[in-house]
């Protein structure tokens, strides 16, 4: 199915929460999503049987810019099966970063989300092991935010040189 | 304080932990392939549960990209798979590429002679990939002497790579619009010629070679006992856990982004996919540690296949670089995947028009792959542990990036 | 009290024992040179002692150049394997390198680790050592140069080198280091797993010999090459090679080699000893597997005695050596082949393979014993015709299991 199939069957399905289609940009069209409803979305692609998402591809925070107010949170989805892709975007404040996992969904899924906790601060509910994954435990901040300033010291190490 | 000691180890002495040993595997440890470590819940041999921790390895690949521009960013995806470079580089280019090429306000294409020379050389770094693989399987499993074979011909892969882009591990050599043009390649010219015999000469070689491998190792009845029926991995749950390359086939599932959406001019060639079977006269099932080993020896064949298809057409005459002014793709996002020798490697790429990116993810196919080596290892023993590892096939450099 | 029990348990001691061979020296080497007045007042037992330790002292500063040069063969057969040259640079063809080596390693700092047990700790290594060097004073490696003699040598070996399996243990307890516990057990496992079968193979050769002395069981083999105990009956055949793998597990090579296995538990029960300490881990483990193949050699293999009866051709001190390096080489050959077992797979192979086929085999000779109650000419014969229709038939069911390769996975794009 072509994205924008895809798209219709999704707003037919729930309505206002499908915020819209985004073919502006250049490269891969997206479906933004409303953040709370994303984790069902996703139950639906994997489930029905004509789209049957079963693959999700990647999963990546996404920080525009310090004035932007959000993060975004892009899922590429991949049906092996049907051999179609379709690309999904939550938006998120930055100031109330957390949206429901799809961990449970996709396996994969499950460290995808950590990368993006570890790297954005963003949380995801109902996610069963959320932890740090990269940086050390104790590591301060959330390195891939646009405001992030690196400390100047990590346990007596200096971290800028 | 004294006291407080004293009244701990009575408590130790009088309730002995006897049901289960944590142990550290690693991150320095002979056969975690890098710096991986697994916490080991152990019941003497058995491991109850093994945790993976990465990041030993990070080097802040997403957040150096971002203040880099793009043909900067090639050299750092060098040392994402360091054993298999080429193919990441390539994978960023093929994403800025896309991007570039999705702008229709300039014209913008890779040259043939380009395309032809980059499957050339990564097919053969899928080899050295692969061969990398076997040996380190092989030593994993506790034979020595099939890694020396495994880097006797691998050295002879560095060696071409070498006199190609003058690098033998971290090579630098496919950029964005083409192919390094450092040591040139004259088309029609002698070192051209000799260049291509020679890898004639290593085919002709190697190919006999890889029976051989498999008649040590992979017939080999002690290395089937430890390997067949061992952590079995189900097409289902590989793709929910997104294993992707000889992993996804080793668990029976026939999907090779080289055949099924070919990018470059992969879909000028004839090669086969290997997927695993059950082989019930040996005792293999689909999904186990010696399918996914299995599908690799297998592929460095049709990798030859492939290289051989090139060496008969000859490389086309003409540039080997787009006529590029400056890397600016335009304002958008993509997200292209390729097969790189681990599986899919995928770049996502978001540009705001600026010459740096705004946003580089590398999806990398061991990170995928390894996070199922939790649920992989339950309740098999220490041994298997490193039978898994080496057939899902890490490196850390890509887990961590 | 059976015979083979009623001479003292160490006749070394037995000073009355007119065929002491220090006995024997002192009188008709030392005395006559001595001045009258000196030889009149010798003290026998004194001097007899002191020649004893002296002897001793030569046998015990020979013996470790052996894994010297074990080592250094070891090397260069893997490197002949894996298309190398090994060690080059130290001396004419690298034949200095363990030399050098062995320098290196008693400059360095020796390490123990203070959360251990340090005393066990110090001791292991010793423990180890001194077993695996005392196995050599029970062989007979030539017609008269056998430490000694006792009636019960295979006993003894047998006694001595399952103390290994101690000094094993505490070194892995004493390290403080998960690995080297995991190591240890897994050795003490396999160890005392193994040390059945190689019993029982033992055994059957012990049973056609009537006796546990080496020597005696060396005379019993005297007439060539078919006199061998391992052509004497279709049992001892089987009972070689049950004995031959299973010392391979004894002296943990591959693919045995779990207690060290280096991908798995790092080094095993070595993990935490560096230095003298790690040397002499590595020294008793060569001295190990010659031990183990001479032993092989003396049972099964006709020990010193030559492959025909009265020739010398691969006969006296050369001849077994020979036959032992054969032996060693055919280890390393193993070990630089082979992948490495799982821990069960290793049990498995050892209680529901050999243990059963040793007990057979005992069965066997038993009744083998009873049918042909002289070694004569048609025992032999209808033993080695077994033999030869056995080792038919089993090629060719090993060839049709050795035929079976892997295809490759295609699937048609």
């Amino acid at each position: 199915m072509k994205p924008e199939e895809i798209y219709e069957t999704l707003v037919n399905k729930f309505g206002e929460t499908v915020q819209g289609f985004d073919t502006e940009l250049v490269g891969d069209p997206s479906i933004l999503i409303a953040p709370s409803a994303i984790a069902d979305v996703c139950q639906y692609l994997v489930e029905t049987d004509t789209l049957r998402f079963d693959s999700l591809m990647c999963l990546s925070g996404v920080d525009l810019g310090v004035k932007e107010e959000v993060f975004s949170i892009v899922y590429h989805l991949h049906s092996i099966s049907h051999r179609h892709n379709v690309v999904l975007k939550a938006s998120v404040p930055k100031t109330d970063a957390y949206l429901p996992t799809v961990s449970h969904i996709w396996k994969t899924a499950d460290w995808h989300e950590r990368e993006t906790y570890d790297l954005y601060g963003i949380l995801f509910e109902g996610h069963t092991d959320l932890r740090r994954i990269l940086l050390p435990d104790d590591w301060e901040g959330y390195p891939l935010r646009k405001d992030y300033q690196e400390p100047d010291f990590y346990r007596g190490m200096r971290v800028p040189y | 304080m004294e006291s407080t000691q004293q009244t701990e180890s009575k408590i130790i002495e009088l309730k002995p932990f006897t049901d289960e040993m944590i142990v550290n595997m690693g991150p320095q440890h002979p056969s975690t392939h890098g710096v991986l470590r697994l916490e080991l819940r152990l019941d003497g041999e058995i491991v109850r549960e093994a945790i993976p921790h990465i990041g030993y390895l990070h080097r802040c690949f997403e957040k150096h990209s971002e203040n880099l521009s793009y043909p900067q960013i090639i050299p750092f995806t060098d040392r994402m798979d360091y054993v298999a470079a080429m193919n990441q580089n390539w994978g960023f280019c093929l994403a800025v590429e896309k991007l570039m090429a999705a702008d229709e306000t300039k014209e913008f294409a890779v040259p043939e002679r380009a395309e032809y020379l980059r499957v050339l050389i990564c097919e053969l770094n899928r080899i050295a990939s692969h061969l990398l693989s076997f040996g380190t399987y092989g030593m994993d499993i506790g034979a020595f002497t099939p890694f020396l074979y495994a880097f006797r011909d691998r050295e002879r892969l560095l060696l071409l790579f070498e006199k190609i882009c003058g690098a033998r591990l971290t090579y630098n050599y496919i950029r964005i619009g083409g192919v390094s043009e450092i040591i040139p390649l004259e088309p029609g010219s002698i070192a051209e010629q000799n260049y291509l015999d020679e890898i004639e000469g290593f085919l002709d070689y190697f190919e006999p070679k890889i029976d051989e491998f498999n008649d040590l190792l992979t017939a080999n009845s002690i290395f089937s006992e430890r390997t067949m029926r061992v952590a079995v991995m189900p097409a289902e749950m590989a793709i929910s856990y997104g294993a992707t390359g000889p992993n996804l086939r080793g668990s029976g599932i026939d999907w090779d982004l080289r055949r099924d959406e070919p990018y470059s001019i992969y879909d000028r060639f004839d090669f086969d996919v290997p997927v695993a079977k059950d082989i019930p006269e040996l005792g293999a099932v689909v999904g186990d540690c010696w399918s996914r080993y299995k599908i690799r020896m297998d592929e460095m064949k049709e990798s030859v296949k492939i290289v051989r298809q090139i060496l008969a057409e000859g490389l086309p005459d003409g540039p080997v670089m787009a006529d590029l002014k400056a890397v600016r793709p335009p304002k958008g996002e993509i997200y292209f995947r390729s097969e790189a020798p681990r599986g899919e490697l995928g770049f996502y790429i978001v540009s705001d028009g600026t010459p740096k990116p705004v946003r580089v993810k590398g999806r990398s196919p061991c990170f995928s792959a390894l996070s199922a080596l939790q649920e992989l290892s339950r309740g098999l023993m220490v041994a298997d542990i490193i039978a898994i590892i080496g057939s899902i096939d890490i490196v850390m450099g890509e887990v961590d990036r | 009290m059976p015979e083979i029990f009623s001479e003292s348990f160490l006749p070394i001691i037995n000073l009355q024992d007119s065929s002491n061979w220090a006995t024997d020296f002192v009188q008709d080497v030392i005395i006559p040179r001595l001045p009258e007045a000196a030889a009149a007042h010798f003290p026998m037992e004194l001097g007899t002692v002191l020649v004893m330790l002296a002897f001793a002292g030569i046998f015990v500063a020979a013996v470790p150049l052996l894994p010297l040069v074990l080592v250094l063969a070891e090397r260069k057969v893997a490197a002949r394997f894996q298309n190398r040259t090994g060690p080059m640079r130290v001396g004419p063809w690298g034949t200095l390198q363990t030399l050098a080596d062995g320098v290196k390693l008693i400059f360095k700092e020796d390490y123990i680790p203070p959360q251990g047990d340090k005393v066990l700790f110090m001791l292991a290594p010793y423990v180890i050592f001194a077993c695996s060097f005392a196995v050599f004073a029970a062989i007979p490696f030539g017609q008269d140069i056998l430490v000694s003699d006792f009636n019960i040598g295979i006993f003894y070996i047998m006694a001595i080198s399952s103390v290994i399996v101690m000094g094993v243990i505490m070194a892995g307890w004493s390290s403080n280091s998960k690995w080297s516990l995991l190591g240890s057990l897994r050795s003490a496992a396999q160890i005392v797993s193994y040390e059945i079968p190689l019993g029982l193979s033992i055994l059957t050769v012990v049973m056609l010999v009537e006796s546990l002395s080496m020597s005696e069981i060396v005379d019993k083999q005297s007439g060539g090459i078919f006199t061998w105990l391992i052509f004497r009956s279709p049992f001892t055949f089987i009972a070689f090679f049950i004995f031959f793998i299973s010392s391979i597990a004894e002296v943990n090579r591959t693919p045995f080699d779990l207690p060290e296995a280096e991908s798995e538990i790092v080094a095993g029960f070595h993990t935490e000893y560096s230095g003298m300490r790690f040397a002499l881990f590595f020294i008793a483990e060569y001295a190990n597997m010659f031990a183990v193949s001479a032993i092989g050699v003396t049972l099964f293999l006709g020990g010193w005695q030559g492959v025909l009866p009265g020739f010398d051709f691969l006969g006296g001190f050369p001849g077994f050596v020979i036959k032992t390096l054969a032996l060693v080489f055919l280890m390393m050959w193993i070990r630089w082949t082979l992948p490495r077992l799982r821990v069960d797979q290793l049990m498995n192979l050892c209680w529901k393979y050999f243990i059963p086929i040793s007990f057979f085999n005992i069965l066997g000779t038993g009744i083998w014993g009873l049918i042909f109650e002289n070694d004569d000419v048609w025992s032999i014969g209808i033993s080695c015709a077994i033999i030869y229709v056995g080792l038919i038939s089993a090629y060719a069911v090993a060839g049709k299991t050795l035929a079976r390769k892997p295809e490759p996975q295609v699937s048609s794009a």
